[in-house]
């Protein structure tokens, strides 16, 4: 291996990695009370809840397939929540149990709608996306959900949001400084190691990643490609549901404005993921990085005094750079040789 | 002597080193059907491409009526009046659009103005119909018609540029017989007309109906040319397969039980039914050409295809598979044919492709993979299957297309198996590669019945113990591989009457 091929080789496994290193050290620079403790959490909570998304968006990803609907079932499930608790005046624990039922509800139509009914993925997803999108305003026609609001049949709700239920969107855990972690923060932290070590060290993972690599050929070797593709989708599913409960926790109420950013966040955040380490593929540590990364980019341009109405343009800018890293230069985009 | 309408002389194309056409000298003579036969790889689909003007050649001429012809595009092809008809239907026909746009669609494409005339299109599209005898309405969406009405719109497209040159790549692999006969006798017209055409084909019905002469292809030169009437059907079979034979000693071990019994077998509505028993410890081959069958066997037996009537059993027990991943479940493997788009997993190193059926096998508690039990059982299949790479970490495509194959057959290796099924184990690979993967299959066949289904005799010679011969979707003969009879073999692949037999074997 020549000089110049194994800088190249260098650039593509640590490029991204390197280019975050220079942000952080940039920012520590240029703006003043970037490098501490809480700013430090507050980029983590900010991808607290795309990162979980992105995070279900990569197992579609891995299996070829892609998830589009996943930003309409957290804000269904941000007003599942409240509805349960506030109209219904049931439990947290309830609240919870349904909205993630319901996530893995949808993702189990979305992985039948793609492998029964062979529509495809992004069709599928999408038309799930405006289903999901109008159904969740229908019950409340068309208005937030807080507690004392007036229902569509004149009687007052008076259900609250329980203060276990806030929680999860708002406590912070002592560590070394007092209330520094948020809550949001650990399952985003849990939730990335267990999709991690399910797609690269459990055989359900590689059989999954061998679907996305060649269906025809995995499901010649006996693996079962439709059972694990449905399943793609309801992980997909369900972890969009828990971004959408932690979000209701954080707004407590449930808002019908909120998350509109959350898919276009998600999605860049697994495509980013790519570039990471070179992997050229969809993998969840790249996912989590990628998700720090934007958080790092936004937090940073924030604190410099870049204006809010900049910050698409930025996420944009990185994912496009990050898509020529990972199609461009790696081994996904040279295979057809 | 008839006039040629195209010559070609010296024609060379290589894709980097793999040297696809050498020297490839070909007339077609106006007014006659010429038949092009060769098994996969031999060049035919590259020397058809070159013709019309979707490749170039990197040597050699074409003589188009005499005329220096060198399209650069499939329209020069057109314009210059060669018209090729593809195997796949639905490459030749818009399924979205009406028959009229269909039929008319070059010319659509082609002419100039914004809009369409409706009626005037019709009027001429109707006129083409009439033309092949094209039965349908004008207004209809194509994706209603049948199969082999969809051909005879793309046929009758064609034959709407008056072609001195008709190229038909087997058309007839998707029709049923009256609607192959409705061709026929169309392209019976159009010989009688003076179109030269170039029929490539491996059914040995359809070319006994039409050829005027036949060419075979092997290897990427003309191995065989049959001008003289009656044509030597069983010569151009053989010429177009070739016989190398390497000189493999078989010795037919003992046969054991019964594995898998197949009684009045039925693999399509009108083939013949039969049966076929396969014993453990025993290599039988089946041969037989492309769309005899083989394939749908292999598909039938690993629970990817279902057979239309009859039985099968595995060790005395019933056996029917309904995915591939039950049929590996009743310890039934198959390697899959055409590797790169059925086995392969290109995103995996050499060690995963390897353990990709028997993940269970490496992985423990919380299915966790075990990446040295991944190791040790890789680094044990590349010493087995003589795998040549650096470690088992290299990626599946760093190589070379016998390496590949082993891992492909290797990962059905590493368990026992009850049946073994190699569906052309030995395509595009080459000599070497191909002796160590029989060697391999011969040496781990105790115990087990292991089926190999081949196109080419040779490879059949010097694997099996029984070879078996597969002919429209039914099996012809069976006899164990001890003093074969080469040329009666051949004749039953390629379905010769038994008079050419004896003919032959007289000579």
């Amino acid at each position: 291996m020549s000089v110049q091929t194994r800088l190249i080789d260098l650039a593509i496994r640590f490029g991204f990695l390197l280019l975050m290193a220079g942000l952080l050290v940039f920012f520590s620079i240029s703006a003043p009370g970037f490098l501490s403790p809480h700013s430090a959490v507050f980029v983590f909570q900010s991808v607290a809840i795309t990162g979980i998304l992105a995070l279900g968006v990569t197992a579609t990803l891995v299996v070829g397939g892609f998830d589009l609907s996943i930003g309409a079932v957290a804000t269904s499930a941000l007003m599942l929540s409240a509805y349960v608790m506030v109209v219904w005046e049931l439990s947290a624990g309830v609240a919870i149990a349904l909205c993630l039922l319901m996530g893995a509800g949808v993702g189990l139509v979305n992985g039948l709608l793609i492998v029964k009914a062979r529509v495809p993925d992004l069709l599928a997803t999408l038309g799930m996306m405006f289903l999901l999108i109008g159904l969740q305003r229908i019950p409340t026609e068309g208005r937030s959900i807080s507690t004392g609001m007036t229902l569509p049949d004149g009687t007052v709700a008076r259900g609250t949001f329980s203060e276990l239920f806030l929680m999860l969107g708002r406590h912070r855990i002592d560590f070394f400084i007092e209330r520094l972690i948020p809550l949001s923060v650990i399952f985003l932290l849990v939730v990335a190691l267990l999709v991690w070590v399910f797609l690269e060290f459990t055989r359900h993972g590689r059989l999954m990643y061998a679907i996305g690599s060649n269906a025809q050929a995995a499901q010649l070797a006996g693996v079962k490609v439709e059972r694990y593709k449905i399943a793609a989708y309801m992980i997909s599913g369900t972890l969009a549901s828990f971004g959408g409960v932690l979000l209701a926790a954080r707004l407590g109420r449930g808002d019908v404005a909120s998350g509109t950013n959350l898919l276009l966040d998600a999605v860049a955040a697994a495509l980013i993921g790519f570039a990471v380490l070179g992997a050229g593929k969809p993998n969840a540590f790249g996912t989590a990085i990628g998700a720090l990364f934007v958080g790092v980019l936004l937090q940073g341009m924030t604190m410099m005094n870049a204006p809010y109405y900049t910050q698409d343009f930025i996420k944009g800018a990185v994912l496009v750079v990050a898509l020529v890293f990972t199609f461009a230069f790696t081994a996904r985009g040279s295979r057809g040789a | 002597m008839t006039q040629n309408a195209l010559e070609i002389r010296n024609m060379n194309k290589a894709f980097g080193a793999n040297s696809v056409l050498r020297g490839i000298d070909l007339d077609l003579p106006a007014g006659q059907i010429t038949v092009l036969m060769g098994a996969n790889g031999a060049g035919k689909s590259t020397l058809v491409k070159i013709m019309c003007g979707v490749q170039a050649a990197d040597r050699g001429s074409m003589l188009l009526d005499g005329q220096a012809y060198a399209p650069d595009t499939p329209h020069a092809a057109l314009r210059a009046g060669i018209v090729t008809v593809h195997q796949s239907i639905n490459d030749g026909v818009v399924t979205d659009l009406d028959v009229a746009s269909n039929l008319m669609l070059d010319r659509i494409a082609a002419g100039s103005g914004l809009f369409l005339r409706g009626a005037k299109l019709r009027a001429e599209a109707r006129e083409i119909a009439k033309a092949v005898g094209l039965v349908a309405t004008m207004t209809q969406p194509v994706a209603l018609l049948s199969l082999a009405d969809r051909q005879l719109v793309a046929i009758a497209r064609a034959l709407s540029h008056d072609p001195k040159i008709l190229i038909l790549d087997e058309p007839t692999s998707s029709l049923s017989d009256a609607e192959a006969q409705r061709l026929f006798t169309l392209l019976e017209g159009l010989r009688a007309k003076g179109v030269a055409i170039l029929y490539i084909s491996h059914r040995m019905s359809d070319i006994r109906r039409l050829a005027d002469s036949i060419l075979c292809m092997r290897d990427g030169v003309i191995s065989g040319s049959f001008t003289q009437v009656p044509l030597d059907y069983s010569g151009a079979v053989r010429a177009m397969l070739g016989h190398e034979m390497t000189e493999v000693d078989i010795t037919i071990p003992a046969r054991g039980a019964p594995v898998l019994e197949l009684s009045d077998l039925r693999l399509r509505a009108q083939s013949r039914p039969f049966d076929l028993t396969l014993h453990a410890n025993e290599v039988v081959a089946v041969v037989g050409l492309v769309g005899s069958g083989k394939a749908q066997l292999a598909n039938t037996l690993y629970g990817v295809a279902r057979p239309v009537s009859g039985t099968m059993r595995l060790d005395g027990q019933s056996y029917t598979p309904k995915s591939p991943a039950q049929a590996i479940a009743s310890k039934v493997f198959m390697a899959a044919r055409d590797r790169r788009s059925n086995a392969v997993i290109p995103d995996f190193d050499i060690g995963r492709n390897f353990t990709l059926p028997f993940t269970r096998r490496h992985s423990g508690f919380a299915d966790l993979i075990s990446r040295k039990s991944e190791k040790t059982l890789a680094a044990r299949m590349i010493s087995e299957m003589g795998v040549k790479c650096q470690s088992h970490t290299d990626p599946i495509l760093s190589l070379s297309g016998g390496n590949q194959q082993k891992v492909m057959v290797g990962r059905w290796m590493a368990e026992e198996a009850r049946l073994l099924i190699l569906d052309e184990p030995f395509q595009g690979v080459d000599i070497q590669a191909r002796r160590d993967i029989g060697a391999r299959i011969r040496a781990q066949s105790a115990g087990r019945a292991t089926l190999v289904l081949v196109t080419e005799l040779d490879e059949a010679l010097e694997v099996a113990d029984r070879i078996v011969v597969i002919c429209e979707g039914s099996l012809k003969s069976d006899r164990p591989n001890r003093e074969i009879d080469v040329a009666s073999i051949m004749a039953e692949v390629a379905d010769s009457p038994t008079e050419a037999v004896i003919e032959r074997q007289g000579a």
